[in-house]
């Protein structure tokens, strides 16, 4: 069926929504820039707090509006000639003339407020639905806690999507936090639907990494013993992924639904596309216990961000590798499943945008001599 | 938003065309490379008319959802540039040169309320938008506005597609759009498009403009071929260097500056820019504004023109002449 070889620069869907920040990063004070899906973005928000998204260049000589400066109520100044558009991207008013010229805008892109973040579409505005936002309702579901931050990531986003459905790196990897063998032992079970893909892996009786000790003794003091661990990936197109972590008194039924006796995270993952060789990495890890607790919620922050500094190095090296080693390809694993299910699905989206990568000699084809 | 401005050609195959009115003439073509058509969306071809190569924008009426089919509308005018001609002597399986669509005039979506207003051939510009709003369940007035119900082209169509959205204003049958009563019914926060001659337009954004509403609010597309009056030939002096042209009625002052061998600045040549103006230093008779760049109170100085599309008529008792400085 996919006639393709294994893309190493994967193009990115332009009909899907993309967290372009963190939803504090967005206001008045100052402008943001920000490049998300190749298109390079002025966020603000206007006076009554809706958040805006307009091309970062004015529609005269393509200056930076960020570097511009919000006026009245919506409208926002390009710094160069002082050319000011609505939040709309609609002219208002043109420097040393009397009227307007009617083709003067600059792109406004849909923006939604969603689970924290400030999600863009920079695709065809009329497919712009706010149903297709990915469920991340952990980040601002009563029932959950937690904290994150964003990683610039110089690769690939298909390379952080790579790594995030696939954990068997964790025992390599992060062999101080989270990683174990048993990570790379342990069997593993793959699903999908057209937009989703989910990975689901259990270890029965095991010792609970140092991460995961901490967190059982933050809920059950003085907790010592075997533990069973689940890691359960969720993919959602085109690049959030959602991972239900944790781990239990061995044996008290964690696997058959009861988790009372443990501790539950969601790794809470949603990729942007940047340029081809970069990507806005936006994470939080959540967590339904000890709510009450802000140190634990900056614990569990800087913990992580700590294991995702080991990630971001990785990927890097792996970008620079990919670069380096123009005439190699890919091949793959068992452990690709998720990953390569992931790339199905964004393959036939780009597909469907008629932007499909050109198509290569499968590389299982048989050679005829 | 779905503004595209870059232009990338490719070469299309007529596969159709087909008198809708005794002036207007549609024309389907399968392009080499299609994508996907926005609304508001033109093309631009390029065309020899009369031995030079020239190029002439049409808007997108409707296309195929993926694009590879497209139909345009082509409206000769009494005073057509020529375009119109080698448009309309053009024959299925023919080839031409074709960009892909283009967009200066997009529709956004998301507005409670919308107002599509097209005048003449200015309906080629709103099948589509009025389509994409209808595909949406948005809340929307199609306002079509012609001389004489013969000449309107697609009206059956959009009956059949907008039922009673669409509204016909039509001269002959006494129905004509009276703009000022057609702003004040325009509630507040409806988004306004309009297509049409110079004139519908000067007249809905002085209308708009004396209630202070919103400028963004209100869209406009221009082609600059239409005027307050007909256009007649007139003559065009610039005393600095001595040149001096006749411009046909089928022809542009800058054109014909242009032919004469006068050295001049412009840049969109449809009346929005500003980049043509030249000072008007003595006149006889009126001049034409088509622009939409300059305010009323700028027109009515007569003292200087957009010469890419404004023109000059004779007084009642003598020759259409103007003297100007160039830039």
């Amino acid at each position: 069926m996919q006639e393709t070889v294994t893309a190493k620069l994967l193009d990115h869907p332009r009909n899907a929504w993309y967290v372009a920040a963190w939803d504090h990063e967005v206001g008045r004070k100052k402008i943001l820039a920000r490049t998300v899906a190749g298109r390079p973005l002025a966020l603000y928000r206007t006076e009554d707090g809706r958040a805006v998204a307009l091309a970062d260049a004015c529609w005269h000589r393509l200056a930076p509006l960020s570097q511009g400066a919000l006026v009245g109520p919506e409208d926002i100044r390009c710094p160069y000639h002082g050319i000011t558009y609505d939040a709309r991207g609609r002219c208002t008013s043109m420097p040393a003339q009397e009227t307007i010229n009617p083709s003067a805008l600059v792109p406004s892109f849909p923006v939604v407020d969603r689970y924290r973040y400030v999600w863009v579409w920079v695709g065809d505005p009329a497919l712009a639905d706010p149903a297709l936002i990915p469920d991340m309702h952990q980040m601002t579901d009563a029932a959950w806690t937690g904290d994150g931050l964003t990683i610039h990531a110089p690769c690939n986003y298909q390379l952080i999507l790579d790594n995030l459905m696939d954990l068997t790196h964790e025992e390599f990897v992060h062999s101080s936090s989270i990683g174990q063998k048993e990570l790379s032992e342990s069997e593993f079970v793959t699903s999908h639907t057209d937009t989703t893909v989910t990975v689901e892996r259990w270890m029965h009786d095991i010792e609970a990494p140092p991460f995961w000790l901490k967190n059982m003794r933050d809920k059950f003091p003085g907790f010592e013993g075997r533990v069973d661990r689940w890691q359960i990936i969720h993919f959602e197109a085109p690049s959030t992924i959602c991972i239900d972590v944790g781990v239990a008194k061995a044996g008290t039924g964690a696997p058959e639904g009861d988790r009372s006796q443990g501790v539950n995270g969601y790794v809470m993952n949603t990729i942007t596309p940047e340029t081809a060789r970069s990507s806005h990495y936006f994470w939080s890890f959540q967590r339904n216990y000890r709510l009450d607790s802000q140190l634990i919620t900056t614990q569990l922050r800087e913990g992580v961000h700590g294991v995702f500094g080991e990630d971001e190095a990785m990927l890097a090296a792996q970008q620079a590798a990919i670069d380096a080693n123009p005439d190699y390809e890919f091949y793959s694993l068992n452990i690709d499943a998720g990953g390569m299910w992931v790339r199905r699905i964004l393959e036939r989206m780009l597909l469907a945008e008629g932007r499909d990568h050109a198509p290569a000699p499968r590389r299982g084809a048989q050679l005829v001599r | 938003m779905a503004v595209s401005r870059t232009e990338v050609w490719q070469g299309g195959t007529i596969v159709a065309s087909r008198p809708l009115t005794p002036e207007i003439r549609r024309i389907e073509i399968e392009v080499d490379d299609p994508v996907p058509v926005s609304p508001g969306a033109h093309v631009d071809v390029r065309l020899t008319i009369a031995g030079e190569r020239d190029r002439r924008s049409y808007s997108i009426v409707d296309a195929t959802a993926d694009g590879r089919r497209i139909a345009l509308s082509v409206y000769t005018s009494p005073v057509s540039r020529g375009g119109a001609a080698v448009m309309n002597a053009l024959a299925p399986g023919d080839r031409l040169e074709i960009t892909q669509p283009l967009n200066d005039f997009p529709l956004r979506p998301g507005a409670p309320r919308y107002v599509l207003i097209a005048g003449g051939v200015g309906i080629t510009a709103m099948v589509g938008m009025a389509a994409s709003l209808r595909a949406r369940g948005a809340d929307y007035r199609l306002l079509y506005a012609g001389r004489s119900r013969p000449l309107m082209a697609y009206v059956d169509d959009l009956r059949e597609a907008h039922g009673e959205r669409l509204r016909l204003h039509v001269r002959d049958e006494n129905t004509s759009l009276v703009i000022s009563d057609l702003v004040d019914a325009i509630e507040p926060g409806t988004e306004v498009y309009v297509c049409g001659p110079i004139r519908l337009m000067d007249a809905i954004r002085r209308e708009w403009m004396t209630r202070n509403r919103p400028i963004a609010d209100l869209r406009m597309e221009t082609f600059g071929n239409s005027g307050w009056f007909d256009a007649q030939e007139f003559t065009v002096r610039i005393p600095a260097t001595g040149i001096e042209a006749r411009v046909r009625p089928n022809q542009s002052m800058l054109e014909a500056l242009e032919a004469a061998g006068a050295d001049m600045m412009w840049d969109c040549r449809k009346g929005e820019c500003g980049l043509c103006e030249v000072r008007v230093s003595r006149l006889s008779g009126d001049i034409d504004h088509r622009d939409v760049f300059y305010s009323e109170r700028q027109k009515d100085a007569r003292s200087k023109m957009c010469c890419c599309v404004s023109r000059v008529v004779a007084p009642a008792d003598g020759a259409a002449v103007v003297e100007i400085v160039t830039s």
